[in-house]
């Protein structure tokens, strides 16, 4: 690679980085070049070495071999201040925010010293303005909703103006108008000069809006290709190394009301909690309904509602095949049928520090034969735990590995494959493949999709509209605690659907 | 009349004072992410090491000093073994106690039957002579004053200074802190230290101002309220002030009790101001209005990665 110096000198090259953790190359010889102006997606499965490199850039990590150019002179980014004051930014997929501080401290605590409370606030109302990125700056953040949290991983990023912005997942949790704002926010940095790495799994997005991308897999690059001459399709495939096959079809064939909500209405939870508002939904036997939402609009708790976590006020509420049981606990429910899966994989679906089949036995005990009377039999434990590994081809270190040591998208496997195994008669999940890479959203979407066409009535509960689209036969949307009336998937735009999350008239639904 | 209460008050100041600072500095510890289980060990040793320095030299002013400084020396053997090994932080704080009360045990060995004249309150001609308030207000023990000036500080420090802010984020999440550029362990060592200095002076004022000898466990337990405090005051400062009055409070007034022979055993008698500062504070913070949880990386050791 030829070095140039000065104004020519690309922004940062990175050449022949390697990170490897014990036996594992998690980075081997990877080079990538930015240049201010240019929008770079970062491909890859999860896995594939994209936190890590990322990581290394932002001077969390040091590599075991290979250089750092950042204008043409070599560096080392030996922590994350030092990769700040170069003018690298980061806005985190796991955000790193702090929760018991409120929006505007969040912020402050990665300015540089010496910045005024009143004028950062001043600040961040002017972003929110320009950037549609609205926030109250006297909220703390364990109030606010996944998508508003993210805002404030970008303000605070934006605040600190960088040369270089590293984006990992940042539409993850958006609608698409917010995501479009997004991307205007991201091509207005660009044309300022700011050099932007973008990391996504929605490769729509890629082809939109990136102009160059590198793919990744197995820690090495495969490809460095111009996305907006590549299908969405070509990516994935250069990402997995090979065709992903798509989602089977299947009749919409409904039968017998499964899952009922009748007017459910409820105080919120906690203090800065959603209410929900006189919800009334009937979900079928055969069918996938789909409830679309802004994260932060009532579904948490509506889930905990469901699932029996938390009671409803009246237990007529609540219906499963007819029968009410808004006050059962979360057994009582699952004897009778149910299976319920939140969205928080690693410490409400499972717990990181115990085993797999401890794992399945946390949430089948009742409406298994893992635990008769109380002590748990390992064996069948075990032998169910390994069904599932085997049947939802989860990668897995050991079959005893703890929870926590699984990747993210194998771990989300293995828990949706413990509730499908049982063979429920209802199944509510709430955003089945939140950050799991491609093939196994896939593999997870056709489980939803084969779970359905067997006669179960499948709630899924989704931020993500291209998901809904996929493999939901009726959406409704959920907004400040109000869900709207279903409608047939086939007849309504997406547009729709991304104007209802905001509150907006998309298409005539119920009051 | 009024005597009787004012001398009640001023004995609930006494007992008060120790508590608020070493709580205080214990307080901004854990605000940084590190549980410090050793405050007794570190009073201890700030009380015999204040009263050996200053029988000494004579000079109650070196004594305090050097209180402060042998309290911040034991801190640093915590910081040492929790910060730069990244040991466990109970077990850490739980060794540090009992090496604190042996080694100030050792300290003062050659001082025990010896006492000393207390640090006089401060007199200010005129106003100290003021009915009712005089004395209150302006005859106490310069400890006094400074305790409350510390409680004034450390809110004002957390919730006003840049300093503060990073210090609360550092024990709110120390990995999302680390990615930020925060210097996650320097701010825990240097709150270490200010947590050592806290107790050690509280030791020292047990030893030269409340009861001015030393003797083997004359802190009594008072490191453990003092943590204790922390905990229930839900991280904040003023309430830890609160708190630490209603503890001396409590305490002057079993005492008067006991004196009075009500007819109740003296052990329950003994047990009330405990019993009666944490339902207070128990009360206070199920209210849950602005109150804080506990700082989310508390007790778990920071390792950087690279």
């Amino acid at each position: 690679m030829a070095e140039v110096e000065g104004a020519d000198a690309p922004l940062c090259v990175l050449d022949g980085i390697v990170k490897r953790f014990g036996d594992l190359t998690a980075n081997d010889h990877v080079s990538l070049t930015l240049r201010t102006g240019e929008i770079h997606a970062l491909l890859g499965e999860n896995g594939a070495g994209k936190s890590t490199l990322v990581k290394i850039l932002d001077g969390l990590l040091a590599p075991d071999d290979g250089r750092i150019l950042w204008q043409g002179r070599p560096v080392t980014l030996a922590n994350p201040e030092e990769a700040a004051s170069l003018g690298i930014g980061m806005v985190f997929q796991h955000f790193s925010l702090f929760d018991n501080l409120t929006v505007a401290e969040n912020i402050a605590v990665a300015m540089p010293a010496g910045v005024r409370l009143r004028v950062l606030n001043k600040r961040i109302q002017e972003l929110g303005d320009r950037y549609g990125l609205a926030l109250d700056p006297k909220r703390e953040v364990w109030t606010l909703s996944a998508g508003e949290r993210q805002r404030i991983e970008i303000v605070r990023a934006l605040l600190r103006e960088p040369k270089l912005l590293i984006l990992d997942e940042p539409t993850s949790v958006l609608t698409p108008q917010e995501a479009d704002n997004l991307f205007t926010t991201l091509e207005e940095l660009a044309r300022q000069g700011c050099a932007l790495l973008y990391i996504s799994h929605k490769l729509e997005e890629v082809t939109r809006l990136c102009d160059r991308a590198t793919i990744l897999r197995g820690g090495r690059v495969v490809a460095t290709c111009n996305p907006r001459e590549e299908t969405p399709q070509k990516l994935a495939s250069l990402m997995v190394g090979s065709a992903i096959p798509p989602l089977r079809d299947r009749d919409h064939r409904p039968a017998d009301v499964r899952l009922s909500l009748r007017g459910l209405s409820a105080p919120p939870a906690e203090l800065h909690g959603i209410a929900l508002r006189n919800v009334s939904l009937d979900i079928r036997g055969g069918e996938i309904l789909g409830l679309a939402g802004v994260a932060g609009n009532g579904q948490s708790e509506l889930f905990e509602i469901l699932s029996g976590e938390r009671a409803a006020p009246d237990r007529g509420m609540v219906l499963i095949d007819g029968e009410a049981c808004g006050d059962a606990g979360i057994d009582a429910r699952r004897r009778q049928g149910a299976a319920f899966l939140p969205e928080e994989r690693n410490g409400h679906a499972a717990v990181g520090a115990l085993s797999l089949p401890d794992n399945v036995v946390l949430s089948r005990h009742a409406t298994s034969d893992i635990a008769p009377s109380g002590v748990i039999a390992f064996d069948k434990a075990r032998a169910l735990s390994d069904a599932i590994i085997t049947k939802f081809d989860v990668r897995t270190p050991s079959p005893l590995a703890d929870a926590g040591k699984l990747s993210g998208g194998n771990l989300q496997k293995f828990v949706v494959g413990r509730e499908i195994i049982g063979n429920p008669r209802v199944l509510v999940i709430d955003n089945p493949t939140w950050g799991v890479d491609a093939g196994a959203a896939v593999l997870i979407r056709q489980a939803l999709i084969d779970l359905a066409a067997a006669g179960t009535a499948v709630l899924m509960i989704s931020q993500d509209l291209d998901e809904i689209f996929a493999i939901a036969d009726r959406i409704a949307v959920i907004h400040h605690g109000t869900v709207t009336a279903p409608v047939d998937a086939r007849s309504v735009a997406r547009e729709d659907v991304g104007l209802m999350m905001t509150g907006g008239q998309g298409v005539s639904h119920a009051a | 009349m009024i005597g009787f209460w004012e001398s009640i008050l001023l004995t609930v100041i006494t007992a008060a004072t120790p508590l608020l600072i070493a709580a205080l500095g214990e307080l901004i510890v854990e605000k940084s992410g590190v549980l410090n289980l050793g405050v007794e060990g570190m009073m201890a040793v700030g009380a015999s090491t204040g009263f050996a320095v200053a029988t000494l030299t004579d000079s109650s002013l070196t004594g305090v000093l050097a209180g402060i400084g042998a309290g911040m020396a034991l801190s640093l053997v915590f910081a040492l073994v929790t910060l730069g090994f990244a040991a466990n932080q109970v077990a850490a704080g739980l060794a540090l106690t009992i090496l604190g009360l042996g080694l100030a045990g050792l300290i003062g060995a050659k001082f025990v039957g010896t006492s000393r004249i207390a640090i006089p309150p401060i007199h200010i001609p005129g106003l100290s002579e003021l009915p009712l308030v005089g004395k209150l207000v302006f005859g106490q023990s310069p400890f006094f004053y400074l305790s409350v000036a510390l409680a004034v500080g450390v809110a004002w420090f957390l919730k006003k200074t840049r300093a503060g802010l990073s210090l609360r984020s550092i024990g709110e999440n120390h990995s999302s802190a680390h990615a930020l550029g925060l210097k996650v362990l320097r701010t825990r060592l240097l709150a270490i230290l200010f947590g050592g200095a806290c107790a050690g002076l509280a030791g020292a004022y047990l030893s030269l101002v409340y009861t001015p000898f030393w003797s083997p466990g004359m802190t009594a337990g008072r490191g453990w309220i003092a943590l204790a405090l922390v905990v229930f005051a839900s991280w904040l400062p003023l309430r830890v002030f609160l708190g630490a009055y209603l503890f001396g409070g409590a305490t002057i007034l079993q005492m008067h009790a006991q004196a009075a022979s009500l007819g109740l055993p003296s052990q329950a008698l003994s047990a009330f101001p405990y019993i009666a500062t944490i339902i207070a504070l128990v009360l206070i913070s199920m209210r849950r209005v602005g109150a804080t949880p506990a700082p989310g990386s508390l007790g778990t050791a920071f390792v950087p990665p690279r």
